[in-house]
């Protein structure tokens, strides 16, 4: 099983739905958040282009978040889902400093919070994530890699896309359809 | 790019600098005694085998109580040694910490006749304790000696692991801050030490370590120059970006070459107040230690 999520940059208007989703559903402190906006312009006017993308911790195949982390806290989790367990982190930073995309930020209680993909809370019990649920553009895509039946499977095959910083040598499970 | 998250990534203050900081200078202080007693130079070189490295174990909890204050979950203290985990440098660290720890205290008992000439160890477990430890003075040494290498090297090590941080991303930091760390030990001993003989040699080997520690920044510098764009614009972060006046004022100049300078004419014998060029080394080993981590967190990959 390889958990992964597909995010269309060509519905997503931007809205931050699956941000305050996110928050609401994962009871994210206020001043944080796990998946975030971003906007990008290319090009010179009048030649435009924006990408929208929703980013959030990429469930790297190959994290060095976990290879980093000193107490085992970060770990692998059903699904190659890249987690944190609360009573393990020594709250370190080891990790934060390690992930290229600064998906992980310092939870005000001590240990270390990031997108979990809500495996636990929804996902394990048949739910799409919070963010996959909530959007009104149906930009995201949620599933199993390996079942090619799953809906990120489907679309993958279907359109062209990108992950974010290949370069890095994470092996991110991100797609964004271009 | 997140910049709700941005204002938290400088996750590293001022506790982790410190703490490779102490712990570089514990370890080359550790090393310089431990390599003395195995080459048979106590009595020849007194204050590197038997003086100095009373600091050390001072250092060493000054540096695991930086430590302890960078951690915000520090209840969980504890789970540092529940497990070992070999690609985690900081598993290293903690590790190695909680080895070489105990070995300065024990180092420290065998020399503490030496500087307090009344002691009386009172109980006879005390006594047979450090009759016995004295047998093994030499195997003590050796363990000593890689422990102080592992933690030098780790000093740097547990930067150079962050492949996000391209600066931080460079091989070359684990030698140049166990590079760093002996020099900073060398003029320790030099300020400590109130004979000749013992002050120059310590003097020519920390002349001899700048001179590695400039090469060693050259060839950094060389290499990031070659590699992709983010490691480029890692070394301009020190080649005009924010941190070129630091760096070349603080470590380079004041921290490498003028203590050179310094330590070269007072080894052709001008007279100068010898505490100057030591100063300045443990200064730009400081300075150096804070920059690469406050540098290393500005570098970063481009998306
Ligand atoms: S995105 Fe960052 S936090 Fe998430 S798995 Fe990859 S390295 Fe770890
Ligand atoms: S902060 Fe927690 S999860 Fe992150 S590396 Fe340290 S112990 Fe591991």
């Amino acid at each position: 099983m390889r958990y992964a999520m597909a995010v269309d940059t060509k519905k997503c208007v931007g809205c931050s739905d699956c941000v305050v989703a996110c928050q609401t559903e994962n009871k994210v402190p206020i001043g944080f958040c796990r998946d975030w906006v971003v906007e990008v312009t290319d090009g010179t006017y009048p030649q435009l282009e924006i990408e929208i993308r929703s980013e959030r911790c990429n469930h790297c195949d190959n994290s060095p978040c976990v290879r980093c982390c000193p107490t085992g806290a970060s770990h692998y989790a059903d699904g190659g889902v890249v987690l944190v367990t609360h009573d393990m982190c020594i709250g370190c930073g080891a990790c934060i400093a390690s992930c290229p995309y600064d998906a992980r930020y310092p939870h005000p209680d001590g240990y270390v919070d990031k997108c979990t993909f809500c495996l636990e809370n929804r996902v394990q019990k048949g739910l799409n994530p919070a963010c996959v649920s909530v959007c009104p553009t149906k930009c995201m895509y949620f599933g199993d890699l390996d079942d090619p039946n799953s809906s990120v499977s489907v679309i993958l095959k279907k359109r062209k896309f990108k992950t974010l910083i290949p370069e890095a040598g994470t092996m991110p499970q991100l797609y964004f359809l271009i | 790019m997140n910049h709700l998250i941005d204002p938290n990534l400088h996750i590293w203050h001022w506790q982790i600098p410190l703490y490779l900081f102490a712990g570089g200078l514990a370890a080359g202080i550790l090393f310089f005694a431990a390599l003395n007693t195995i080459l048979g130079r106590k009595e020849k070189y007194p204050v590197s085998v038997k003086l100095s490295p009373f600091i050390a174990p001072v250092l060493l909890i000054i540096g695991l109580s930086a430590l302890f204050i960078d951690l915000n979950h520090k209840l969980y203290f504890w789970r540092l040694y529940t497990t070992i985990r070999l690609q985690s440098p900081m598993s290293w660290g903690a590790w190695t910490l909680m080895i070489i720890t105990p070995l300065s205290f024990i180092w420290c008992g065998l020399n503490i006749k030496e500087i307090l000439p009344k002691w009386d160890w009172k109980y006879k477990v005390l006594i047979d304790l450090e009759a016995f430890l004295r047998k093994y003075e030499l195997v003590i040494a050796w363990l000593i000696l890689i422990y102080a290498l592992i933690l030098g090297v780790y000093t740097g090590i547990l930067f150079s692991a962050f492949n996000a941080r391209p600066l931080w991303n460079t091989s070359i930091l684990g030698p140049l801050f166990l590079t760093s760390g002996l020099s900073t030990a060398a003029a320790v001993i030099v300020l400590m030490s109130k004979s000749q003989l013992e002050r120059h040699y310590f003097a020519r080997i920390d002349l001899m370590l700048i001179g590695i520690e400039i090469f060693l920044i050259i060839h950094m510098f060389m290499g990031f120059l070659a590699s992709t764009q983010v490691h480029i614009d890692a070394a301009n972060l020190f080649l005009g970006g924010p941190y070129t006046t630091p760096f070349w004022l603080f470590v380079v100049s004041l921290g490498l070459v003028i203590p050179a300078i310094l330590e070269i004419l007072e080894l052709l014998h001008y007279k100068m107040p010898a505490w100057i060029a030591p100063v300045l080394v443990l200064f730009g080993g400081l300075m150096f230690r804070f920059i690469i981590a406050n540098a290393g967190q500005a570098s970063r990959w481009l998306y």
